[in-house]
């Protein structure tokens, strides 16, 4: 008895094999995270189980019911109780909660919300996410707009729930509550694949495991056997054992001070002060939206506040960004897809996008760019090893590697900002990231990783700092410590 | 998004033989759509056609108002694709024109009879470049301060000076009675290019200049790059450094200009006089050029000889078909052209 199989699934886009011969089975009133890195398929497997991408072959079954792959869309999915909730969302942020859960099941062209609405409210409130269906989506924060996709999948008989990267954009708190929310729902009888890349999650959560890797499934996992084996997980996720990252060695203690604020203020950063010195690597935690854009956008310049902001012992406060960029600043955006790449560009322009020191002022060299860019596509493994694609094609966390490539071979840097440099990228890529991170300090730069990923912080961070409503709360050591003053209990 | 969304259809492809194709399907959409209006019209497709390409190439004076038509657009038409580019749609190239040939006949009239063609055509070239800059610069001036969208800015600025240029033509320009001023002098006027006595001149060259120094800019130098980038994404644009409201304005400049200096074919090259409506439609039609040659110099060059054919060809053969249902067809290109856009941008979804 199974949930749901889909075995032998092949996708092909053009240029691109992106499933072969991919396999998952799902059992009825399990969680079953599907893992691997970054470009090996997930989503896209995701997307053919819920019927939004058609597949090339193979073969797709609910429960006892085998369906033809060719002509699966998504209100044929629907229908038969798969829900997704998709990585980025798919809600339209202008409607509200109850318009986007019934957008497209209308059935005519009267709406009645006022059903609707309070049976998403009970639903919600009975499975523990609760929700304001009359709130409009674009204003809730990620994790309310989460739940109420997930409520909403639910209220329309989804015995099948698919969950895209869920925990990527949460705080750690709203992790722990999300996760075990399915566990509650798969105690209920739903069925549950969870995508992710974190096996501490899986490892909390997951019944089975079905590990991906370039399109195929390369195993399989289930505590019916034996408890997980996280370590077998990792390994066949990447094909090899990740190398343990090296902290770099802290700086002196008269390391001169790389990058200061003084009492900046701006939007929701309230009276921000803080110090980086020169080699050292110092974590900003917090959970989202606790000032965290604004403390990078301050920083690079690319919005103004009060106070001050010292680069390198020059006061940039009243620099521009581009000022800001030529005494040594690096930025790593929180979003690559707003504001760090240009993705119909290709590789090579998105490398060296600004970088007077490699295009030259006026006449662009391209020799110069295209040897620029071959060396970093060789230093951080950007996958295709194609200075000439084009980003969008590349998957998310290659599309990062291009931004750290970009900013991390700035000449003579100063501080490095980067914020989220990991969020949503898989192993390989977290250890070559963080491993051009390290370089950086270790070169003598002053490294800022504003992160939600406390995980990521205690492995890079000299010090790690909690930003709070706004404000830096103080400096902790160990994950509870972290944990507690981050939701504001110590 | 929601500030790339208007130019989203266009969006480059960086695959050159996808580009060719959309606007070969294009083209013969319009092709297609004209063959049926002149059915509707009663006339045999086949024949209109032929007799199209045959009087526009057999007959050198054809040939010549061919060269001349596509002159005016394809510095309108080049003036629009900067623009857009830079993610900016003006449409007031045809304002921006009309200022153009304001300044250029202003100057022409009023250097001294003895000035020197290597003088008077400079000053004449800068005068228009300058007028139409400054209408440019208004609009990106007020998209960057105020939001404005220059959409709207851009087609209220075109009835204003259109309005201007009419009042400074009543009240001081007309010879009595007319709609045409005082001729330029003898120095500011460009050479004829004979074509049996068709209205083609040197102005062509200035065209071809244009078309390679915008090729030039966009292609191989960190100012191409910097406008294109914020065409395409103006968050990351600023996020390395580049100055936005900068950009966006010295490309409103920059398209203005190009779209004035386009006077140069009506005033200098023709006319030889500020005169009522010179140039008229120009402007606007350059906004189907540069859609058709999908904002590349080298598309906007082909694609300004396309409907220069379209515009000379149906003045051809306007004693077969109105030359109002050719006309039509400069439309139908444009819709097209944005039909083709989703075939041009469909790409791998990894």
């Amino acid at each position: 008895m199974t949930a749901a199989i889909a075995a032998a699934v092949d996708k092909s886009y053009p240029g691109c094999e992106v499933l072969r011969g991919a396999t998952i089975r799902v059992r009825p009133g399990t969680v079953h995270a599907l893992v691997g890195e970054n470009g090996a398929g997930k989503s896209t497997l995701v997307k053919i189980i819920a019927g939004i991408v058609t597949a090339d072959g193979g073969t797709l079954a609910l429960g006892e019911r085998t369906v033809d792959v060719a002509s699966w869309n998504r209100g044929a999915a629907r229908l038969a109780g798969v829900g997704i909730v998709q990585q980025h969302g798919a809600s339209a942020p202008t409607l509200s909660v109850v318009e986007n859960a019934v957008l497209g099941t209308e059935g005519g062209p009267m709406l009645a919300l006022d059903a609707p609405a309070s049976e998403l409210k009970k639903l919600g409130d009975k499975i523990g996410l609760p929700i304001d269906p009359r709130a409009r989506a674009g204003s809730l924060s990620l994790g309310a707009a989460q739940r109420a996709e997930i409520v909403a999948a639910l209220y329309h008989g989804a015995k099948l729930l698919i969950l895209d990267e869920p925990t990527a954009v949460l705080a750690p708190v709203e992790v722990e509550g999300l996760l075990a929310r399915l566990r509650a729902l798969a105690a209920e009888g739903m069925s549950i694949v969870i995508v992710t890349h974190k096996l501490d999650e899986v490892r909390t959560v997951a019944d089975d495991v079905t590990v991906l890797r370039a399109g195929e499934t390369v195993a399989t996992f289930s505590t019916v056997d034996a408890p997980l084996d996280v370590a077998a997980i990792a390994r066949a996720m990447v094909g090899s054992d990740l190398p343990p990252g090296e902290k770099v060695p802290a700086p002196a203690a008269d390391a001169k001070v790389a990058l200061s604020l003084k009492g900046v203020s701006f939007g929701e950063l309230a009276d921000a002060t803080l110090e980086v010195r020169a080699g050292e690597i110092v974590g900003v935690a917090g959970v989202d939206g606790n000032g965290q854009r604004e403390l990078a956008l301050a920083i690079t310049g690319l919005a103004r506040g009060s106070g001050t902001i010292m680069l390198g012992g020059r006061d940039v406060t009243a620099a521009s960004p581009a000022r800001r960029l030529g005494a040594g600043l690096a930025h790593i955006p929180e979003d690559r897809h707003r504001g760090g790449l240009i993705l119909s560009a290709t590789v090579a322009d998105n490398l060296t996008l600004g970088r007077a020191d490699i295009t030259g002022r006026f006449r662009i060299d391209r020799a110069r760019v295209a040897a620029a860019a071959r060396a970093q596509i060789e230093q951080l493994d950007i996958r295709p090893p194609n200075a000439d694609a084009l980003v969008e094609s590349l998957s998310g966390g290659n599309q990062q590697k291009v931004v750290v490539g970009r900013e991390l071979s700035r000449p003579n840097l100063v501080a490095v900002v980067a914020s989220q440099p990991t969020r949503g990228v898989d192993l390989g890529a977290v250890a070559r990231i963080h491993e051009r991170l390290r370089a950086a300090a270790t070169a003598g730069a002053g490294v800022l990783v504003i992160s939600a990923d406390l995980d990521e912080l205690l492995a890079l961070c000299h010090r790690i700092v909690v930003l709070l409503r706004g404000k830096i709360a103080g400096e902790r050591t160990t994950r509870e410590e972290l944990g507690a003053l981050m939701t504001g209990a110590a | 998004m929601g500030e790339r969304s208007l130019v989203d259809w266009l969006r480059p492809s960086a695959n050159l033989k996808r580009e060719l194709e959309a606007a070969l399907i294009a083209v013969l959409f319009a092709v297609a759509i004209g063959s049926v209006l002149m059915l509707i019209a009663g006339k045999a497709p086949g024949y209109v056609w032929s007799q199209m390409l045959i009087r526009t190439f057999s007959d050198s004076y054809w040939t010549g108002q061919l060269l001349y038509k596509a002159t005016g657009l394809a510095l309108t038409g080049l003036a629009v694709a900067l623009a857009l580019d830079a993610g900016l749609f003006n449409i007031g190239a045809e304002g921006q024109l009309t200022a153009g040939v304001l300044a250029c006949a202003v100057i022409g009239t009023s250097l001294p009879e003895s000035t020197p063609a290597i003088l008077a055509i400079p000053l004449c070239l800068a005068g228009a470049a300058a007028a139409g800059g400054l209408v440019g610069g208004v609009i990106g001036v007020l998209r960057v301060t105020r939001d404005a969208h220059e959409v709207i800015t851009s087609i209220m600025l075109n009835a204003i000076v259109a309005g201007l240029a009419l009042y400074a033509g009543n009240t001081v320009l007309f010879k009595g009675g007319t709609t045409t001023g005082a001729p330029i002098v003898e120095g500011a006027r460009l050479p004829q290019l004979g074509f049996g006595g068709s209205s083609a001149s040197v102005a062509i060259v200035i065209a071809i200049l244009a078309i390679a120094l915008v090729w030039w800019l966009r292609s191989s130098t960190t100012i191409g790059q910097a406008w294109r980038a914020v065409g395409r994404d103006p968050d990351a644009a600023r996020s390395v450094g580049i100055d936005v409201a900068k950009v966006r304005i010295f490309a409103m400049v920059g398209s203005g200009a190009l779209a004035g200096i386009a006077a140069a074919n009506f005033v200098l090259g023709h006319k030889h006089a500020f005169e009522e409506g010179l140039g008229r439609g120009t402007g606007l039609l350059g906004i189907s050029v540069a859609l058709l040659g999908r904002t590349h110099p080298a598309g906007v060059a082909i694609a300004a000889l396309l409907l220069g054919f379209l515009s000379s060809g149906g003045l051809a053969v306007a004693d077969i078909v109105p030359k109002e249902l050719i006309e039509m067809l400069q439309g139908v290109v444009v819709l097209a052209v944005a039909c083709a856009g989703p075939y041009v941008r469909r790409k791998a979804v990894a």
